[in-house]
C-alpha cells in the first residue's frame, strides 16, 4: 500500500513533471497566465497522462519496441480528441481560451514522457497511480504559476479584480515573467526538496533522453566514452 | 587602477578597493544629478535619493534574511539606484521607480550571486522591467518647465529636430524632453571625464560605442547623425553603463569588439527598429555576449602554448 502510495505522491514534489523534470514547460508558460484556463488545461492534461498511461501499460507486452513512438502517439492523441470534443462542447469559455494548447497535449512531453519512462514497464495500476500522480504535480505548478502571474501581473484572480486597475506589474503577465516565475519555483522547490533530504538524482538512460533514437547502439557507444 | 593591465601574472596589489570606484562613479553621477534638478526641479532629486535607498534596503534586506555577509557598504546598490532614477522621465510614479529597484537588485543581481556574479547590468535590467510593464509612465518624457504645469513632449530622438547650432546647444545643456539622467551632455561628459582622470574607466567602450554609432547612423542613413550621439541615453549608457566592470569585457580588444557592438547594435535599432530609443537592448544584448568576447580575447601567458 505505502509502494502505491509512493507512486502516486512522487509526482507532486520530489519528482515533479514540469519543476524537476522540467517537462511540458512549453504550455506552462504559455497558460499560466490566468488561474482558470491553468486549472482546466491541468485538469485535462491528468486526465489524458492518466488514461493513456492505462492503455499504454495494457498494451506494453503487445507493442513492438521499434514502432512503439507512433503507437504512443495514436493513444494518446485517441484520449485528446476525446478531451477537445468534450471541452468544446461543454465549456466553449475554456475551449477559446486554451486554443491550440489543448490539442497539442498530443505532443506534451509529460504524456510522452511518463508513457515511455513508466507506463511501458510497470502494471496497469501503478501505471494509473503514476499518470494521476503527475497530472496533480502539473496542475499544483501551473496553478501556482498563474496565481502569481495573474495576481501581480494583471492585478486579479480568478478573473475577479484584487488590485487596483493601474497598479500591476505587465511584465509578469508577458513572457519574461512567465520565464521569471518558473526559474524561481524551479529555486523554491529544489530548496524544498533539498530541505526534506530528498535530493533529486535525475537516471538519465534512455529513457529520460529527449532525442528517442531509433538506434540504441550509438548511444551506448557515447557513454561508454 | 593606475595603469594597471589586466594580463597574466605576476599581479600586483592596489589600495584600490570597490566601495572606492563606486565612490568615484557617485562622484561622477553628482553633476548630472544637479543638471536634472535645474532642469526638471526638486522631484528629480526627490526620486533619486528614494531609488538609491530603496536599492540599498533590498539588498540589505535579501542579505539578512539569508543569512550572507552584508555588502551594502561597497555602494554598488547606492549607484544601481541611482542609475536606473536616471532612467525615468520626471514624472514616474513612485512606487513604479520602487519595482524597478527592486526588481534589479533582488532579481538580476541577488539571485545570480550577487556583485561581480551579475550577467546583465542591473541597472539596465530596471530599464527594461519599466519599458515592459510601466510603458506609458516611462515614455512619457515631460518637458521641462519651471513650475506645477510641465507639458510632456517625445524624446528628440522621435521627433528629429531641425539640425542647427540652437537645437545642437539644447541637446548639449539638456533643456528638453528626456528622462533624468541622460538630457544634459554637459553634465555626463563632465563626470566621465572625472572617472577617466581618475581611471576608474578606460575610454576604449565610450570611444567605440559613440564613435560607431556615429559612423553606423551615417551608414543607415539616419537623418543627422551628429546629433544622434547627444540624443536620448547614448552619452550615460556609454560612460556609465557600458563600462560597468562587472558586465564588460577584461582585456583592451574585449573592450573594443564591446564597443562597437553597443553602437552598431544602437544605430540599428534606432534606425530600423520599432522603438526610438536603442541603447539599453544594445548594452544588454552586448552582456550576455560578453563571456564569450572574454574567452576569444584571452591574454597568453609568456610563453604559454597554443
Amino acid at each position: 500500500m505505502r509502494e502505491k502510495w509512493k507512486i502516486f505522491t512522487n509526482g507532486f514534489f520530489k519528482d515533479n513533471p514540469v519543476l524537476i523534470q522540467l517537462l511540458g514547460c512549453c504550455s506552462v508558460l504559455a497558460l499560466s497566465v490566468t488561474v482558470q484556463g491553468s486549472l482546466g488545461m491541468g485538469v485535462a492534461l491528468t486526465f489524458v497522462l492518466a488514461c493513456s498511461n492505462v492503455v499504454i501499460s495494457l498494451l506494453r507486452k503487445v507493442i513492438p519496441d521499434k514502432v512503439r513512438i507512433p503507437c504512443f502517439i495514436v493513444v494518446i492523441a485517441t484520449f485528446v480528441t476525446l478531451v477537445e470534443m468534450i471541452v468544446e462542447a461543454f465549456l466553449p469559455d475554456l475551449y477559446t481560451s486554451m486554443g491550440v494548447f489543448l490539442a497539442l497535449i498530443v505532443v506534451n512531453c509529460i504524456v510522452l514522457g511518463r508513457a515511455e519512462m513508466f507506463a511501458s514497464k510497470n502494471g496497469v495500476l501503478d501505471s494509473l497511480l503514476d499518470g494521476l500522480g503527475m497530472g496533480v504535480g502539473y496542475t499544483i505548478v501551473i496553478v501556482a504559476m498563474a496565481a502569481v502571474r495573474e495576481l501581480i501581473g494583471s492585478g486579479t484572480f480568478w478573473g475577479l479584480r484584487i488590485i487596483p486597475e493601474g497598479y500591476q506589474i505587465g511584465i509578469v503577465a508577458q513572457t519574461p515573467g512567465g520565464f521569471l516565475v518558473f526559474g524561481i519555483a524551479i529555486a523554491v522547490l529544489v530548496k524544498i526538496n533539498n530541505r526534506r533530504g530528498k535530493e533529486y538524482k535525475p537516471e538519465i538512460g534512455c529513457e529520460g533522453c529527449p532525442l528517442q533514437c531509433a538506434d540504441k547502439s550509438e548511444c551506448q557507444k557515447e557513454e561508454a566514452k | 587602477m593606475s595603469n594597471l593591465i589586466v594580463g597574466v601574472s605576476p599581479h600586483i596589489r592596489s589600495k584600490n578597493s570597490t566601495q572606492r570606484i563606486m565612490l568615484d562613479v557617485i562622484i561622477a553621477l553628482c553633476p548630472a544629478l544637479i543638471a536634472s534638478v535645474v532642469i526638471y526641479g526638486f522631484r528629480a532629486l526627490l526620486l533619486t535619493v528614494i531609488s538609491a535607498a530603496v536599492c540599498v534596503c533590498s539588498e540589505w534586506v535579501w542579505e539578512k534574511g539569508f543569512k550572507k555577509p552584508v555588502t551594502i557598504l561597497d555602494l554598488s546598490a547606492v549607484v544601481t539606484g541611482i542609475l536606473i532614477a536616471y532612467n525615468v522621465p520626471v514624472g514616474m510614479p513612485i512606487w513604479q521607480l520602487i519595482v524597478a529597484d527592486v526588481f534589479a537588485i533582488i532579481v538580476v543581481k541577488m539571485l545570480f550571486g550577487g556583485l561581480g556574479c551579475n550577467f546583465m547590468n542591473p541597472a539596465l535590467g530596471g530599464r527594461i522591467l519599466m519599458m515592459f510593464s510601466f510603458t506609458s509612465s516611462i515614455t512619457t518624457y515631460t518637458y521641462p518647465a519651471n513650475g506645477i504645469d510641465a507639458l510632456s513632449s517625445a524624446t528628440p530622438l522621435a521627433v528629429q529636430p531641425e539640425l542647427g547650432w540652437n537645437s545642437f546647444m539644447t541637446l548639449f545643456l539638456g533643456n528638453h524632453g528626456g528622462v533624468l539622467g541622460e538630457t544634459c551632455i554637459l553634465a555626463l561628459l563632465i563626470g566621465a571625464a572625472y572617472l577617466l582622470i581618475r581611471r576608474v574607466i578606460k575610454p576604449w567602450i565610450p570611444l567605440c560605442y559613440l564613435g560607431t554609432l556615429l559612423v553606423c547612423s551615417w551608414a543607415f542613413g539616419a537623418e543627422n547623425p551628429v546629433l544622434s550621439l547627444f540624443m536620448g541615453g547614448a552619452v550615460l549608457g556609454a560612460f556609465f553603463m557600458a563600462t560597468d566592470y562587472v558586465t564588460s569585457p577584461v582585456t583592451n580588444k574585449g573592450k573594443i569588439i564591446f564597443g562597437v557592438g553597443c553602437g552598431l547594435i544602437t544605430a540599428a535599432i534606432r534606425v530600423f527598429g520599432n522603438y526610438a530609443e536603442g541603447v539599453t537592448f544594445s548594452i544588454i544584448i552586448m552582456n550576455l555576449l560578453v563571456p564569450y568576447i572574454d574567452d576569444l580575447t584571452l591574454t597568453k601567458p609568456m610563453g604559454g602554448t597554443k
